[in-house]
């Protein structure tokens, strides 16, 4: 992965660098030792490793504040990092960078039930979010598979979403308000505990713009009462065709289940070798998820499973208990870690409309063949986000350009099919070069016009989301400006 | 001067390219406010749905399409645009049909977006041309995509100063078997804003609050609406009745009649045919009882739970001056002969990005020049 070359002037000055940052944080929350630098050096995308100038861990929105004045006026790049699990490298360093790392911003601020909303320091993690209202049955919608790991913060860069964002949305439509740090020094307050912008709406560009707008210290993030219950139902099926008709009957006769997840068969059999959830082997599998009372919950499921059997299940089996419903989400919950069992994968993340599945799938199976890497699919089915995984051996010399050169081909399709992509992991610097697929030029201006505004140096987090040569001019002159 | 009517995108862009003065774009003309600076230039020339999907909540329309075409064809399969657009011609006393370019620009929404959110929760995707004739493409038409910077939001509601809509993406929801409405009359606004808090804060999926100081027949009523499944909404209605023991309730199980008392509230019917200015405050569902009393409003009520308050006041009464600092922001829907902005003056840190963003995307300034700006 081609990255920039490290700004010599930038390495030459770090002790300087360094100096100045000291003297506007405690002694704890700056490091710039290479020993010690080397933990910020990659994120969840392990593949590519650098690691940045020194590393501030920040407390309060003043200090983040105090670094970016410093930074800008030095020059120096800034890469914000949550907790460092995007899986698109949109936390990984340049040499000549700063990681500003938000982790021990973890502060709950304010929880308001009767306006339903709690405002947090972003460094908290999406689970601990729940974890702060779930005593009064509140919850945080959003619940990408991270959620026990990753940050507000980066659920904010990347927008991400979750298996139940088919009734809930995505961050962007759970988040209120934040605090944002300029890339100057300055705070901004957008939004707030009201709704929708009394101008542009400046916070749905935010949302998403992977750390490269500004640094999100505080989020105003929307609470909801947890639903009576939930209850899965599991569906098999022997053709992908026909599970991917039966999601588009679900949803055409007027259910909106929470979740309809979709695996493939060498999905399935890695989830059972792994997990033993007791998975029937077809070819196709869904869990379908809906909530209520329990009395609403029989009325909704009845539904769903009229519509299964008219399409000639392999097996039908609902969930009579906790433990059922348990068993049912272990195999799928396990998936990745089941796959990492048995070998190196990449996780893709592209999104398609969901009546092109059968076809995609199909292509991707052909394409399996002639690249000789194996795919595993899981899938959000109800609203197209698709997860391949593509086996690979990381010891093996060329394999990891292969499954990259696959996996891009894969991207191309679901770009090309009428879908995106990344549905929800971001671009990063893994899918950089691919945004010229999905964008035409004159596109990829108006995107980057947006970061002219908000960092005109382009400073922040600037060699991702857009290819390197489409931002060549800008970063540079940052550089030329020294 | 004779309205620009382009009949493609590349029509557009090349009007645009060649303007020589501020255009003033307009959908079908119901929004009428303000000053309309410039020569008109009209969407209705981009017309048409191209792709619906009920099976995948999906339909892409020219922004020039009449929302009508668009709710008839999702009706016959029995969908909806669920973030409700109020219809604006009863307010504002206007005609023409409204555009789906027109809701999108001003992310339009009505009760049910405290629920489910606003035009923009529901954009997929856009198309458009900017201030210097460029057609610019953003987002698509699936509902999870983070691909680049989400421009749609930032179209949703910028109300053509950024660029003139030529093609909208949207997902739209099933419509529910039936709805129900629990009502509780005579409570004063602190109460009632209790009350509808409390009900958007149970686990019953509640899609719309409401509250009328002076109801139909002159005494309060707050309104609490539920959709859904027969059985479903049957039980709901009595779990939420539960929930106040000691109110005077009624129950309207009439589909009919509550989406008559809904499309009411979403219309700011209690509005129409008077006079005065017309203002909508979003703010905090709790601050607005003591918001509400600053106003010295002639007339209010209460929708999101009380996070939207419609007021009707003396016509050039700047509100705004009234409320001072508050979390929040007021805007003018109606306005008669005033001078005051039409959208509430920003910070200075905000106001100097969205207008850097402005320049970027309109830098000769001819997109609805003054609608969003003084």
């Amino acid at each position: 992965m081609e990255m920039p070359v490290p700004n010599a002037g930038l390495l030459a000055r770090k002790p300087d660098i360094v100096a100045r940052l000291a003297a506007v944080l405690p002694s704890d929350a700056l490091i710039s030792d290479p020993a010690e630098t080397r933990a910020y050096e990659c994120d969840a995308l392990t593949a590519y490793r650098c690691p940045p100038l020194a590393v501030a861990l920040p407390s309060t929105t003043q200090e983040v504040s105090a670094i970016l004045k410093i930074c800008h006026e030095e020059g120096v790049p800034v890469v914000p990092r949550g907790s460092g699990t995007s899986l698109a490298g949109g936390a990984m360093p340049t040499a000549d960078s700063l990681i500003l790392g938000v982790s021990r911003m973890n502060d709950v601020l304010e929880t308001d039930y009767e306006n339903r909303i709690i405002r947090v320091q972003t460094g908290r993690t999406n689970l601990s979010v729940t974890g702060a209202v779930e005593e009064n049955d509140f919850f945080y919608a959003p619940d990408p598979s991270s959620q026990l790991a990753c940050a507000i913060a980066g659920n904010i860069a990347m927008n991400s979403g979750g298996a139940h964002c088919l009734k809930y949305g995505v961050t962007t439509n759970n988040l209120m308000g934040v605090t944002m740090v300029l890339m100057d020094g300055t705070i901004v307050e957008l939004g707030g505990a009201h709704l929708d912008p009394a101008g542009l709406d400046l916070l749905g560009v935010i949302c998403g713009s992977e750390g490269q707008l500004g640094v999100v210290t505080e989020a105003t993030l929307r609470i909801l009462h947890k639903p009576e219950g939930a209850r899965p139902v599991l569906i098999a099926y022997d053709s992908n065709e026909v599970a991917g008709e039966c999601v588009s009957d679900i949803i055409k006769a007027g259910v909106l289940p929470v979740a309809i997840e979709f695996m493939d068969r060498p999905c399935i059999e890695a989830c059972e070798a792994f997990a033993k959830a007791g998975y029937p082997m077809c070819e196709a599998l869904l869990i379908v998820e809906v909530e209520g009372s329990p009395a609403e919950i029989d009325e909704q499921l009845a539904l769903i499973k009229d519509i299964a059997q008219r399409h000639n299940p392999v097996e039908l089996r609902e969930a009579q208990d906790a433990d059922e419903a348990g068993r049912i989400w272990l195999g799928r919950k396990s998936a990745f870690g089941a796959m990492g069992q048995i070998n190196d994968y990449m996780c893709l993340d592209g999104t398609i409309p969901v009546s092109s599945l059968p076809y995609v799938l199909r292509r991707i199976g052909e394409m399996s063949k002639e690249y000789g890497l194996g795919v595993a699919n899981v899938f959000h089915a109800g609203d197209g986000n698709m997860h391949p995984l593509i086996l690979f051996n990381a010891n093996k010399e060329g394999d990891l350009e292969l499954c990259e050169a696959f996996g891009a081909d894969i991207l191309r399709l679901c770009v090309e099919v009428g879908g995106c992509l990344t549905g929800e992991h971001g671009v990063g610097i893994e899918k950089r070069d691919l945004m010229v697929d999905q964008y035409a030029p004159e596109d990829l201006e108006a995107q980057m016009a947006i970061k002219d505004v908000f960092d005109a140096q382009w400073l922040l987090n600037p060699a991702k989301v857009f290819p390197l040569a489409a931002s060549e001019t800008r970063r540079n002159m940052a550089i030329a400006a020294e | 001067m004779t309205s620009l009517k382009p009949q493609s995108e590349a029509e557009l862009s090349e009007a645009i390219k060649s303007a020589k003065g501020p255009l003033h774009i307009r959908g079908g003309g119901t929004r009428r406010t303000g000053a309309e600076l410039g020569q008109v230039l009209e969407t209705g020339g981009l017309s048409g749905i191209s792709l619906y999907e009920p099976g995948a909540l999906t339909v892409v329309a020219g922004a020039g399409t009449p929302l009508s075409e668009i709710e008839a064809a999702l009706n016959a399969e029995n969908q909806r645009l669920a973030f409700e657009p109020m219809d604006h011609r009863g307010l504002l006393g206007t005609a023409g049909e409204p555009t789906l370019g027109g809701v999108a620009a001003a992310n339009v929404s009505g009760p049910r977006r405290i629920q489910c959110g606003a035009a923009r929760d529901f954009m997929l995707g856009v198309r458009f041309v900017d201030g210097q004739g460029s057609i610019v493409k953003n987002g698509g038409r699936v509902m999870k995509n983070v691909t680049g910077y989400d421009l749609v939001k930032l179209m949703a509601g910028s109300q053509g100063t950024l660029g003139v809509l030529t093609e909208v993406s949207l997902k739209v929801l099933p419509k529910p078997e039936t709805m129900a409405c629990l009502l509780i009359d005579g409570l004063n606004d602190r109460d009632a804003i209790a009350a509808m808090t409390r009900a958007m804060g149970s686990p019953y999926d509640v899609t719309g609050t409401a509250h009328l100081p002076k109801g139909l027949d002159g005494t309060p009523v707050t309104m609490i609406r539920i959709e859904g499944f027969n059985a479903s909404v049957a039980y709901r209605l009595e779990q939420l009745a539960g929930l106040f023991p000691n109110h005077a309730l009624r129950r309207e199980t009439d589909p009919e009649a509550v989406a008559k008392g809904w499309a009411y509230i979403r219309d700011a019917e209690p509005f129409h045919g008077t006079t005065g200015d017309v203002w909508r405050i979003s703010t905090k569902p709790t601050d607005a009882p003591d918001l509400a009393a600053k106003l010295d409003a002639k007339e209010v009520f209460y929708d999101w739970s009380g996070g939207l308050i419609w007021a009707l006041t003396p016509e050039g009464s700047d509100i705004r001056a009234k409320l001072g600092a508050f979390d929040g922001h007021a805007t003018l829907v109606r306005a008669s002969g005033t001078t005051l902005p039409l959208f509430h003056p920003q910070p200075a840190p905000v106001a100097m990005l969205s207008e850097g963003v402005r320049r970027k995307f309109d830098p000769r300034g001819i997109l609805n020049p003054g609608l969003m700006t003084a």
